[in-house]
Protein backbone atom coordinates (compact mmCIF):
# COMPACT_ATOMS: atom_id res chain seq x y z
CA UNK A 1 0.00 0.00 0.00
CA UNK A 2 2.87 2.30 0.89
CA UNK A 3 4.49 1.78 -2.51
CA UNK A 4 1.23 2.53 -4.29
CA UNK A 5 0.98 5.79 -2.37
CA UNK A 6 4.52 6.78 -3.28
CA UNK A 7 3.92 5.94 -6.93
CA UNK A 8 0.71 8.00 -6.98
CA UNK A 9 2.48 10.95 -5.40
CA UNK A 10 5.26 10.80 -7.95
CA UNK A 11 2.84 10.48 -10.86
CA UNK A 12 0.94 13.49 -9.52
CA UNK A 13 4.16 15.51 -9.32
CA UNK A 14 5.23 14.48 -12.82
CA UNK A 15 1.84 15.40 -14.28
CA UNK A 16 1.99 18.72 -12.47
CA UNK A 17 5.19 19.44 -14.39
CA UNK A 18 4.45 17.79 -17.73
CA UNK A 19 0.97 19.14 -18.44
CA UNK A 20 2.06 22.80 -18.20
CA UNK A 21 5.13 21.99 -20.31
CA UNK A 22 3.01 20.39 -23.03
CA UNK A 23 0.47 23.22 -22.99
CA UNK A 24 3.22 25.81 -23.15
CA UNK A 25 4.80 23.95 -26.07
CA UNK A 26 1.53 24.38 -27.96
CA UNK A 27 1.37 28.06 -26.98
CA UNK A 28 5.00 28.62 -27.92
CA UNK A 29 4.35 27.36 -31.45
CA UNK A 30 1.68 30.03 -31.75
CA UNK A 31 4.08 32.66 -30.34
CA UNK A 32 6.78 31.58 -32.78
CA UNK A 33 4.50 31.93 -35.79
CA UNK A 34 3.12 35.20 -34.51
CA UNK A 35 6.56 36.81 -33.96
CA UNK A 36 7.70 35.51 -37.33
CA UNK A 37 4.65 37.06 -38.96
CA UNK A 38 5.03 40.44 -37.24
CA UNK A 39 8.64 40.75 -38.39
CA UNK A 40 7.44 40.19 -41.95
CA UNK A 41 4.48 42.61 -41.54
CA UNK A 42 1.91 39.81 -41.67
CA UNK A 43 -0.79 38.92 -39.15
CA UNK A 44 0.06 35.28 -38.52
CA UNK A 45 -2.47 32.88 -36.99
CA UNK A 46 -5.22 35.15 -35.58
CA UNK A 47 -8.49 33.40 -36.39
CA UNK A 48 -8.96 30.46 -34.00
CA UNK A 49 -9.78 31.74 -30.53
CA UNK A 50 -8.75 35.12 -29.08
CA UNK A 51 -5.64 36.40 -30.91
CA UNK A 52 -5.48 32.98 -32.57
CA UNK A 53 -4.32 31.41 -29.29
CA UNK A 54 -6.12 28.14 -29.99
CA UNK A 55 -4.50 27.70 -33.40
CA UNK A 56 -2.03 25.07 -32.11
CA UNK A 57 -4.89 23.14 -30.51
CA UNK A 58 -6.74 23.12 -33.82
CA UNK A 59 -3.57 21.95 -35.59
CA UNK A 60 -3.04 19.18 -33.06
CA UNK A 61 -6.65 18.04 -33.50
CA UNK A 62 -6.14 17.92 -37.25
CA UNK A 63 -2.96 15.83 -36.86
CA UNK A 64 -4.69 13.38 -34.53
CA UNK A 65 -7.48 12.68 -37.00
CA UNK A 66 -5.19 12.30 -39.99
CA UNK A 67 -4.19 8.87 -41.19
CA UNK A 68 -0.72 7.65 -40.22
CA UNK A 69 0.99 6.44 -43.37
CA UNK A 70 3.85 4.00 -42.90
CA UNK A 71 5.91 3.52 -46.08
CA UNK A 72 5.92 -0.10 -47.32
CA UNK A 73 9.70 -0.32 -47.61
CA UNK A 74 10.43 1.30 -44.26
CA UNK A 75 11.78 -0.45 -41.20
CA UNK A 76 8.46 -0.37 -39.37
CA UNK A 77 9.49 -0.82 -35.74
CA UNK A 78 12.23 1.80 -35.83
CA UNK A 79 10.02 4.09 -37.92
CA UNK A 80 7.40 4.07 -35.16
CA UNK A 81 9.90 4.26 -32.28
CA UNK A 82 11.74 7.34 -33.64
CA UNK A 83 9.12 10.06 -32.89
CA UNK A 84 8.40 8.44 -29.52
CA UNK A 85 12.08 8.71 -28.59
CA UNK A 86 12.30 12.34 -29.72
CA UNK A 87 9.28 13.33 -27.67
CA UNK A 88 10.20 11.30 -24.57
CA UNK A 89 13.74 12.67 -24.45
CA UNK A 90 12.51 16.22 -24.89
CA UNK A 91 10.19 15.77 -21.90
CA UNK A 92 12.30 13.77 -19.41
CA UNK A 93 14.97 16.48 -19.29
CA UNK A 94 12.46 18.76 -17.53
CA UNK A 95 12.75 16.58 -14.42
CA UNK A 96 15.80 18.48 -13.16
CA UNK A 97 14.84 22.05 -14.10
CA UNK A 98 14.41 24.03 -10.82
CA UNK A 99 11.46 26.44 -10.59
CA UNK A 100 12.25 27.65 -7.09
CA UNK A 101 14.38 26.88 -4.04
CA UNK A 102 12.93 23.42 -3.55
CA UNK A 103 10.55 23.29 -6.49
CA UNK A 104 12.29 20.64 -8.55
CA UNK A 105 11.16 17.13 -9.42
CA UNK A 106 14.57 15.47 -8.99
CA UNK A 107 17.23 17.43 -7.14
CA UNK A 108 20.17 15.33 -8.32
CA UNK A 109 23.86 16.07 -7.91
CA UNK A 110 24.68 15.86 -11.59
CA UNK A 111 21.71 17.84 -12.91
CA UNK A 112 23.59 19.67 -15.64
CA UNK A 113 25.25 16.46 -16.85
CA UNK A 114 21.82 14.83 -16.94
CA UNK A 115 20.43 17.56 -19.18
CA UNK A 116 23.53 17.40 -21.35
CA UNK A 117 23.25 13.61 -21.65
CA UNK A 118 19.56 13.71 -22.51
CA UNK A 119 20.04 16.42 -25.12
CA UNK A 120 22.89 14.44 -26.66
CA UNK A 121 20.58 11.43 -26.90
CA UNK A 122 18.12 13.56 -28.85
CA UNK A 123 20.02 12.94 -32.06
CA UNK A 124 18.85 9.30 -32.08
CA UNK A 125 15.24 10.18 -32.73
CA UNK A 126 16.31 12.02 -35.86
CA UNK A 127 18.80 9.40 -37.07
CA UNK A 128 16.34 6.55 -36.51
CA UNK A 129 13.55 8.41 -38.27
CA UNK A 130 15.77 9.24 -41.21
CA UNK A 131 17.20 5.76 -41.60
CA UNK A 132 13.98 3.82 -41.06
CA UNK A 133 12.14 5.85 -43.70
CA UNK A 134 14.35 4.15 -46.31
CA UNK A 135 14.25 7.16 -48.57
CA UNK A 136 16.92 9.51 -49.85
CA UNK A 137 15.87 12.89 -48.45
CA UNK A 138 15.19 11.71 -44.89
CA UNK A 139 18.50 9.86 -44.84
CA UNK A 140 20.45 12.90 -46.01
CA UNK A 141 18.65 15.04 -43.46
CA UNK A 142 19.41 12.56 -40.69
CA UNK A 143 23.11 12.39 -41.57
CA UNK A 144 23.33 16.16 -41.67
CA UNK A 145 21.61 16.62 -38.34
CA UNK A 146 23.74 13.96 -36.66
CA UNK A 147 26.94 15.71 -37.72
CA UNK A 148 25.51 19.09 -36.77
CA UNK A 149 24.27 18.11 -33.32
CA UNK A 150 27.46 16.25 -32.39
CA UNK A 151 29.58 19.25 -33.47
CA UNK A 152 27.66 21.86 -31.53
CA UNK A 153 27.37 19.69 -28.44
CA UNK A 154 31.14 20.00 -28.05
CA UNK A 155 31.02 23.77 -27.80
CA UNK A 156 27.96 23.70 -25.52
CA UNK A 157 29.81 21.30 -23.23
CA UNK A 158 32.80 23.61 -22.98
CA UNK A 159 30.56 26.63 -22.33
CA UNK A 160 28.93 24.68 -19.49
CA UNK A 161 32.42 24.01 -18.08
CA UNK A 162 32.93 27.80 -17.96
CA UNK A 163 29.86 28.19 -15.79
CA UNK A 164 30.76 25.19 -13.64
CA UNK A 165 34.19 26.70 -12.90
CA UNK A 166 32.44 29.68 -11.34
CA UNK A 167 29.93 27.54 -9.41
CA UNK A 168 31.80 24.47 -8.23
CA UNK A 169 28.76 22.21 -8.41
CA UNK A 170 26.83 20.28 -11.05
CA UNK A 171 23.50 20.80 -9.28
CA UNK A 172 21.22 23.19 -11.15
CA UNK A 173 19.89 24.78 -7.95
CA UNK A 174 23.45 25.51 -6.83
CA UNK A 175 24.13 27.10 -10.20
CA UNK A 176 21.15 29.41 -9.73
CA UNK A 177 22.06 30.29 -6.14
CA UNK A 178 25.65 31.09 -7.17
CA UNK A 179 24.24 33.90 -9.33
CA UNK A 180 22.66 35.68 -6.40
CA UNK A 181 25.13 38.58 -6.54
CA UNK A 182 25.74 38.72 -10.27
CA UNK A 183 24.21 36.84 -13.16
CA UNK A 184 26.77 34.94 -15.18
CA UNK A 185 25.69 36.76 -18.30
CA UNK A 186 27.83 39.72 -17.18
CA UNK A 187 31.25 38.08 -16.63
CA UNK A 188 30.65 35.40 -19.28
CA UNK A 189 28.91 37.54 -21.90
CA UNK A 190 30.82 36.13 -24.93
CA UNK A 191 29.96 32.62 -23.75
CA UNK A 192 26.29 33.58 -23.54
CA UNK A 193 26.35 34.66 -27.19
CA UNK A 194 28.09 31.45 -28.25
CA UNK A 195 25.68 29.39 -26.13
CA UNK A 196 22.72 31.08 -27.78
CA UNK A 197 24.02 30.39 -31.30
CA UNK A 198 25.00 26.81 -30.42
CA UNK A 199 21.55 26.26 -28.94
CA UNK A 200 20.06 27.38 -32.26
CA UNK A 201 22.21 24.79 -34.04
CA UNK A 202 21.56 22.10 -31.45
CA UNK A 203 17.79 22.41 -31.84
CA UNK A 204 17.95 22.68 -35.64
CA UNK A 205 16.46 26.15 -35.65
CA UNK A 206 17.01 28.62 -38.47
CA UNK A 207 19.61 29.75 -39.57
CA UNK A 208 20.94 26.24 -38.88
CA UNK A 209 17.90 24.23 -39.96
CA UNK A 210 19.93 22.29 -42.54
CA UNK A 211 18.41 18.89 -41.57
CA UNK A 212 15.02 20.07 -42.77
CA UNK A 213 16.05 22.66 -45.34
CA UNK A 214 12.88 22.62 -47.40
CA UNK A 215 14.52 23.92 -50.55
CA UNK A 216 16.99 21.05 -50.68
CA UNK A 217 15.58 18.14 -48.70
CA UNK A 218 11.76 18.57 -48.79
CA UNK A 219 11.42 18.24 -45.00
CA UNK A 220 14.55 16.33 -44.07
CA UNK A 221 14.16 13.44 -41.66
CA UNK A 222 10.40 13.94 -41.26
CA UNK A 223 9.53 13.77 -44.95
CA UNK A 224 7.84 10.37 -44.71
CA UNK A 225 5.99 11.06 -41.47
CA UNK A 226 2.36 12.00 -41.29
CA UNK A 227 -0.44 12.53 -38.82
CA UNK A 228 0.26 12.08 -35.14
CA UNK A 229 3.82 10.84 -35.67
CA UNK A 230 4.73 14.05 -37.45
CA UNK A 231 3.08 16.02 -34.66
CA UNK A 232 5.21 14.17 -32.10
CA UNK A 233 8.41 15.15 -33.90
CA UNK A 234 7.12 18.68 -33.96
CA UNK A 235 6.20 18.73 -30.26
CA UNK A 236 9.54 17.17 -29.36
CA UNK A 237 11.38 19.79 -31.35
CA UNK A 238 9.61 22.68 -29.64
CA UNK A 239 9.95 21.06 -26.20
CA UNK A 240 13.68 20.84 -26.91
CA UNK A 241 13.78 24.52 -27.86
CA UNK A 242 12.02 25.43 -24.62
CA UNK A 243 14.47 23.25 -22.72
CA UNK A 244 17.43 25.00 -24.31
CA UNK A 245 15.89 28.38 -23.39
CA UNK A 246 15.42 27.13 -19.82
CA UNK A 247 19.02 25.93 -19.71
CA UNK A 248 20.23 29.28 -21.03
CA UNK A 249 18.27 31.19 -18.42
CA UNK A 250 19.50 28.90 -15.63
CA UNK A 251 23.15 29.04 -16.69
CA UNK A 252 23.37 32.74 -17.54
CA UNK A 253 20.24 34.68 -16.56
CA UNK A 254 19.92 33.60 -12.95
CA UNK A 255 17.15 31.00 -13.32
CA UNK A 256 14.35 31.64 -10.81
CA UNK A 257 16.14 34.59 -9.14
CA UNK A 258 14.43 37.94 -9.46
CA UNK A 259 16.47 40.57 -11.32
CA UNK A 260 16.20 43.07 -8.46
CA UNK A 261 16.28 41.77 -4.91
CA UNK A 262 13.92 44.44 -3.51
CA UNK A 263 10.53 44.45 -1.82
CA UNK A 264 7.86 44.31 -4.53
CA UNK A 265 9.89 41.97 -6.73
CA UNK A 266 10.49 39.37 -3.98
CA UNK A 267 6.78 38.64 -3.79
CA UNK A 268 6.66 37.27 -7.32
CA UNK A 269 7.40 33.52 -7.16
CA UNK A 270 10.56 32.21 -8.81
CA UNK A 271 8.67 30.11 -11.33
CA UNK A 272 7.21 33.28 -12.86
CA UNK A 273 10.67 34.80 -13.26
CA UNK A 274 11.98 31.61 -14.86
CA UNK A 275 9.05 31.49 -17.28
CA UNK A 276 9.58 35.16 -18.08
CA UNK A 277 13.26 34.56 -18.87
CA UNK A 278 12.46 31.48 -20.97
CA UNK A 279 9.94 33.55 -22.95
CA UNK A 280 12.49 36.31 -23.46
CA UNK A 281 15.03 33.86 -24.86
CA UNK A 282 12.37 32.18 -26.98
CA UNK A 283 11.32 35.48 -28.56
CA UNK A 284 14.99 35.97 -29.47
CA UNK A 285 14.94 32.49 -31.06
CA UNK A 286 11.84 33.45 -33.04
CA UNK A 287 13.34 36.77 -34.14
CA UNK A 288 16.50 35.06 -35.38
CA UNK A 289 14.33 32.71 -37.43
CA UNK A 290 12.69 35.66 -39.13
CA UNK A 291 15.72 37.83 -39.88
CA UNK A 292 18.69 35.56 -40.67
CA UNK A 293 19.20 33.60 -43.91
CA UNK A 294 20.13 29.91 -43.79
CA UNK A 295 23.77 28.87 -43.48
CA UNK A 296 25.47 26.66 -46.04
CA UNK A 297 26.55 23.30 -44.64
CA UNK A 298 30.31 23.86 -44.82
CA UNK A 299 29.88 27.28 -43.21
CA UNK A 300 27.96 25.61 -40.39
CA UNK A 301 30.72 23.08 -39.74
CA UNK A 302 33.39 25.77 -39.97
CA UNK A 303 31.55 27.93 -37.45
CA UNK A 304 31.23 25.04 -35.01
CA UNK A 305 34.71 23.55 -35.15
CA UNK A 306 36.99 26.39 -36.21
CA UNK A 307 35.45 29.36 -34.41
CA UNK A 308 33.27 28.32 -31.47
CA UNK A 309 35.44 25.47 -30.20
CA UNK A 310 38.72 27.48 -29.99
CA UNK A 311 36.89 30.54 -28.61
CA UNK A 312 35.16 28.66 -25.83
CA UNK A 313 38.32 26.70 -24.98
CA UNK A 314 40.27 29.95 -24.70
CA UNK A 315 37.59 31.35 -22.45
CA UNK A 316 37.82 28.28 -20.20
CA UNK A 317 41.55 28.94 -19.78
CA UNK A 318 40.88 32.64 -19.12
CA UNK A 319 38.13 31.97 -16.59
CA UNK A 320 40.19 29.35 -14.78
CA UNK A 321 43.29 31.58 -14.65
CA UNK A 322 41.28 34.56 -13.43
CA UNK A 323 39.58 32.55 -10.68
CA UNK A 324 42.87 30.95 -9.67
CA UNK A 325 44.89 34.17 -9.64
CA UNK A 326 42.38 36.14 -7.57
CA UNK A 327 41.73 33.13 -5.36
CA UNK A 328 38.03 33.09 -6.23
CA UNK A 329 37.74 29.37 -7.00
CA UNK A 330 34.63 27.99 -5.29
CA UNK A 331 35.21 25.80 -2.28
CA UNK A 332 33.26 22.62 -1.67
CA UNK B 1 15.05 -2.08 -0.96
CA UNK B 2 12.62 -4.24 -2.93
CA UNK B 3 12.11 -1.47 -5.45
CA UNK B 4 15.89 -1.18 -5.74
CA UNK B 5 16.19 -4.89 -6.45
CA UNK B 6 13.40 -4.77 -9.02
CA UNK B 7 15.08 -1.89 -10.86
CA UNK B 8 18.44 -3.66 -10.69
CA UNK B 9 17.07 -6.83 -12.22
CA UNK B 10 15.11 -4.98 -14.90
CA UNK B 11 18.17 -3.03 -16.03
CA UNK B 12 20.50 -6.02 -15.88
CA UNK B 13 18.08 -8.22 -17.82
CA UNK B 14 17.79 -5.51 -20.48
CA UNK B 15 21.60 -5.18 -20.53
CA UNK B 16 22.20 -8.92 -20.93
CA UNK B 17 19.49 -9.43 -23.54
CA UNK B 18 20.58 -6.46 -25.60
CA UNK B 19 24.22 -7.59 -25.38
CA UNK B 20 23.17 -10.96 -26.79
CA UNK B 21 21.06 -9.26 -29.47
CA UNK B 22 24.08 -7.20 -30.58
CA UNK B 23 25.76 -10.36 -31.77
CA UNK B 24 22.68 -12.29 -32.83
CA UNK B 25 20.66 -9.79 -34.86
CA UNK B 26 21.03 -10.08 -38.63
CA UNK B 27 20.78 -6.38 -39.43
CA UNK B 28 23.94 -4.48 -38.49
CA UNK B 29 22.05 -1.26 -37.79
CA UNK B 30 19.80 -3.15 -35.37
CA UNK B 31 22.84 -4.45 -33.54
CA UNK B 32 24.16 -0.92 -33.14
CA UNK B 33 20.79 0.10 -31.70
CA UNK B 34 20.98 -2.82 -29.27
CA UNK B 35 24.50 -1.73 -28.36
CA UNK B 36 23.12 1.72 -27.52
CA UNK B 37 20.39 0.14 -25.38
CA UNK B 38 23.10 -1.86 -23.65
CA UNK B 39 25.12 1.30 -22.92
CA UNK B 40 22.04 3.03 -21.54
CA UNK B 41 21.09 0.19 -19.21
CA UNK B 42 24.70 -0.17 -18.02
CA UNK B 43 24.83 3.54 -17.20
CA UNK B 44 21.54 3.15 -15.31
CA UNK B 45 23.24 0.40 -13.29
CA UNK B 46 26.17 2.75 -12.60
CA UNK B 47 23.75 5.39 -11.36
CA UNK B 48 22.06 2.81 -9.12
CA UNK B 49 25.31 1.93 -7.32
CA UNK B 50 25.87 5.64 -6.66
CA UNK B 51 28.40 6.35 -9.41
CA UNK B 52 26.18 9.01 -10.97
CA UNK B 53 29.07 10.93 -12.56
CA UNK B 54 30.38 7.81 -14.30
CA UNK B 55 26.89 6.89 -15.48
CA UNK B 56 26.23 10.32 -16.97
CA UNK B 57 29.67 10.53 -18.60
CA UNK B 58 29.06 7.08 -20.08
CA UNK B 59 25.79 8.35 -21.55
CA UNK B 60 27.38 11.52 -22.93
CA UNK B 61 30.56 9.99 -24.34
CA UNK B 62 29.51 6.54 -25.50
CA UNK B 63 25.87 7.00 -26.37
CA UNK B 64 25.95 10.67 -27.34
CA UNK B 65 29.12 10.63 -29.41
CA UNK B 66 30.80 7.27 -30.04
CA UNK B 67 27.66 5.29 -30.88
CA UNK B 68 26.48 8.09 -33.21
CA UNK B 69 29.68 7.70 -35.21
CA UNK B 70 29.24 3.91 -35.16
CA UNK B 71 25.74 4.30 -36.50
CA UNK B 72 26.97 6.76 -39.07
CA UNK B 73 29.49 4.29 -40.49
CA UNK B 74 27.23 1.26 -40.31
CA UNK B 75 24.36 3.02 -42.09
CA UNK B 76 26.67 3.95 -44.96
CA UNK B 77 27.84 0.37 -45.53
CA UNK B 78 26.03 -1.81 -47.95
CA UNK B 79 25.02 -4.32 -45.33
CA UNK B 80 23.08 -6.79 -47.45
CA UNK B 81 25.96 -7.26 -49.87
CA UNK B 82 28.48 -7.80 -47.09
CA UNK B 83 26.30 -10.37 -45.40
CA UNK B 84 26.28 -12.41 -48.57
CA UNK B 85 30.03 -12.23 -48.87
CA UNK B 86 30.82 -13.13 -45.30
CA UNK B 87 28.31 -15.66 -44.15
CA UNK B 88 26.46 -17.22 -47.04
CA UNK B 89 29.16 -18.16 -49.48
CA UNK B 90 31.33 -21.08 -48.35
CA UNK B 91 34.40 -19.96 -50.27
CA UNK B 92 34.94 -16.99 -48.00
CA UNK B 93 34.58 -18.64 -44.60
CA UNK B 94 38.30 -18.88 -43.83
CA UNK B 95 38.09 -16.16 -41.22
CA UNK B 96 35.83 -18.13 -38.88
CA UNK B 97 38.52 -20.31 -37.18
CA UNK B 98 40.73 -17.23 -36.64
CA UNK B 99 37.79 -15.35 -35.19
CA UNK B 100 36.97 -18.24 -32.85
CA UNK B 101 40.59 -18.40 -31.67
CA UNK B 102 40.71 -14.67 -30.93
CA UNK B 103 37.40 -14.70 -29.12
CA UNK B 104 38.55 -17.67 -27.01
CA UNK B 105 41.68 -15.73 -26.02
CA UNK B 106 39.65 -12.63 -25.11
CA UNK B 107 37.24 -14.79 -23.12
CA UNK B 108 40.13 -16.27 -21.10
CA UNK B 109 41.51 -12.80 -20.45
CA UNK B 110 38.15 -11.55 -19.25
CA UNK B 111 37.84 -14.52 -16.87
CA UNK B 112 41.28 -13.71 -15.42
CA UNK B 113 40.30 -10.07 -14.94
CA UNK B 114 36.95 -10.87 -13.34
CA UNK B 115 38.51 -13.57 -11.12
CA UNK B 116 40.89 -11.07 -9.58
CA UNK B 117 38.18 -8.47 -8.93
CA UNK B 118 37.38 -7.52 -5.34
CA UNK B 119 33.77 -6.44 -4.86
CA UNK B 120 32.72 -4.02 -2.18
CA UNK B 121 30.64 -5.92 0.39
CA UNK B 122 27.87 -3.31 0.67
CA UNK B 123 27.61 -2.49 -3.01
CA UNK B 124 23.96 -1.49 -2.88
CA UNK B 125 23.88 0.29 0.46
CA UNK B 126 25.82 3.27 -0.86
CA UNK B 127 23.49 4.04 -3.72
CA UNK B 128 22.37 7.60 -3.17
CA UNK B 129 21.72 10.16 -5.88
CA UNK B 130 20.32 12.85 -3.59
CA UNK B 131 22.56 15.73 -2.53
CA UNK B 132 24.83 14.78 0.38
CA UNK B 133 27.93 16.37 1.85
CA UNK B 134 30.68 15.33 -0.55
CA UNK B 135 29.51 14.10 -3.90
CA UNK B 136 31.04 11.50 -6.08
CA UNK B 137 31.99 14.16 -8.66
CA UNK B 138 33.89 16.21 -6.08
CA UNK B 139 35.81 13.23 -4.74
CA UNK B 140 36.66 12.10 -8.28
CA UNK B 141 37.85 15.61 -9.17
CA UNK B 142 40.02 15.78 -6.08
CA UNK B 143 42.05 12.68 -6.95
CA UNK B 144 41.94 12.77 -10.75
CA UNK B 145 43.99 15.95 -11.16
CA UNK B 146 46.32 15.42 -8.20
CA UNK B 147 47.19 11.79 -7.40
CA UNK B 148 46.44 10.36 -10.82
CA UNK B 149 47.49 13.30 -13.00
CA UNK B 150 50.13 11.30 -14.90
CA UNK B 151 47.81 8.42 -15.72
CA UNK B 152 45.15 10.92 -16.73
CA UNK B 153 47.53 12.82 -19.01
CA UNK B 154 48.90 9.63 -20.55
CA UNK B 155 45.43 8.36 -21.39
CA UNK B 156 44.72 11.74 -22.97
CA UNK B 157 47.90 11.45 -25.06
CA UNK B 158 46.90 7.95 -26.21
CA UNK B 159 43.55 9.28 -27.39
CA UNK B 160 45.29 12.18 -29.15
CA UNK B 161 47.66 9.77 -30.92
CA UNK B 162 44.71 7.62 -32.02
CA UNK B 163 43.01 10.71 -33.38
CA UNK B 164 46.09 11.89 -35.27
CA UNK B 165 46.54 8.37 -36.64
CA UNK B 166 42.99 8.25 -37.92
CA UNK B 167 43.39 11.64 -39.59
CA UNK B 168 46.73 10.68 -41.19
CA UNK B 169 45.29 7.42 -42.52
CA UNK B 170 42.27 9.01 -44.17
CA UNK B 171 43.70 12.37 -45.20
CA UNK B 172 44.43 12.83 -48.87
CA UNK B 173 45.22 16.01 -50.67
CA UNK B 174 42.93 16.58 -53.59
CA UNK B 175 43.88 18.67 -56.55
CA UNK B 176 41.74 21.41 -57.94
CA UNK B 177 39.43 21.90 -54.96
CA UNK B 178 37.94 25.36 -54.89
CA UNK B 179 37.79 26.88 -51.44
CA UNK B 180 36.42 30.13 -50.17
CA UNK B 181 38.45 32.54 -48.12
CA UNK B 182 36.11 34.53 -45.93
CA UNK B 183 38.73 37.19 -45.31
CA UNK B 184 39.21 37.72 -49.03
CA UNK B 185 35.46 37.87 -49.63
CA UNK B 186 34.86 40.41 -46.90
CA UNK B 187 37.84 42.64 -47.75
CA UNK B 188 36.92 42.84 -51.44
CA UNK B 189 35.99 46.30 -52.63
CA UNK B 190 33.94 47.64 -55.44
CA UNK B 191 36.94 48.81 -57.45
CA UNK B 192 38.28 45.22 -57.66
CA UNK B 193 35.04 43.65 -58.72
CA UNK B 194 33.35 46.14 -61.00
CA UNK B 195 34.73 47.69 -64.14
CA UNK B 196 32.95 50.04 -66.53
CA UNK B 197 33.79 49.39 -70.16
CA UNK B 198 33.02 51.28 -73.31
CA UNK B 199 31.53 48.68 -75.62
CA UNK B 200 31.93 49.42 -79.30
CA UNK B 201 28.91 48.51 -81.40
CA UNK B 202 29.03 45.08 -83.10
CA UNK B 203 32.46 44.27 -81.65
CA UNK B 204 31.81 43.42 -78.01
CA UNK B 205 34.49 43.23 -75.35
CA UNK B 206 36.87 40.55 -74.19
CA UNK B 207 36.72 39.72 -70.51
CA UNK B 208 39.67 37.93 -69.02
CA UNK B 209 38.32 35.51 -66.48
Amino acid sequence: MEYVNIIFQEVYKILFLLVPVLVSVAMIVWLDRRVWAFVQKRQGPNVVGPFGLLQSLADALKYIFKEIIIPASSNKIIFIIAPIITMTLALIAWAVIPFGVNQVLADINVGILYIFAVSSLGVYGIIMGGWASNSKYPFLGAIRSAAQMVSYEVSIGIIIINVLLCVGSLNLNDIVIAQKDMWFVIPLFPMFIIFFISALAETNRPPFDLPEAEAELVAGYQTEYSGMMYAMFWLGEYANILLMCALGSILFLGGWLSPIDLYPFDLIPGAIWLIFKILLLFILFALVKAIVPRYRYDQLMRLGWKIFLPLSLTYVVLTASYLFYFNLLPTI
Amino acid sequence: MIAHAIFFYVFSIIAVISAIMVTVSKNTVHSVFFLILDFISISCLFIMIGAEFLGMIMLIVYVGAVAVLFLFVVMMLNVAQQKNQWFVSEANSGHIPVGLLISAIIFCELIIVIGGWKYKPDLFETGNLITNEISNTHSLGQVLYTDYIHIFQISGMILLIAMIGAIVLTFRKREGVKTQSYLKQISRERSEGVEVLEVASNKGVKIDD
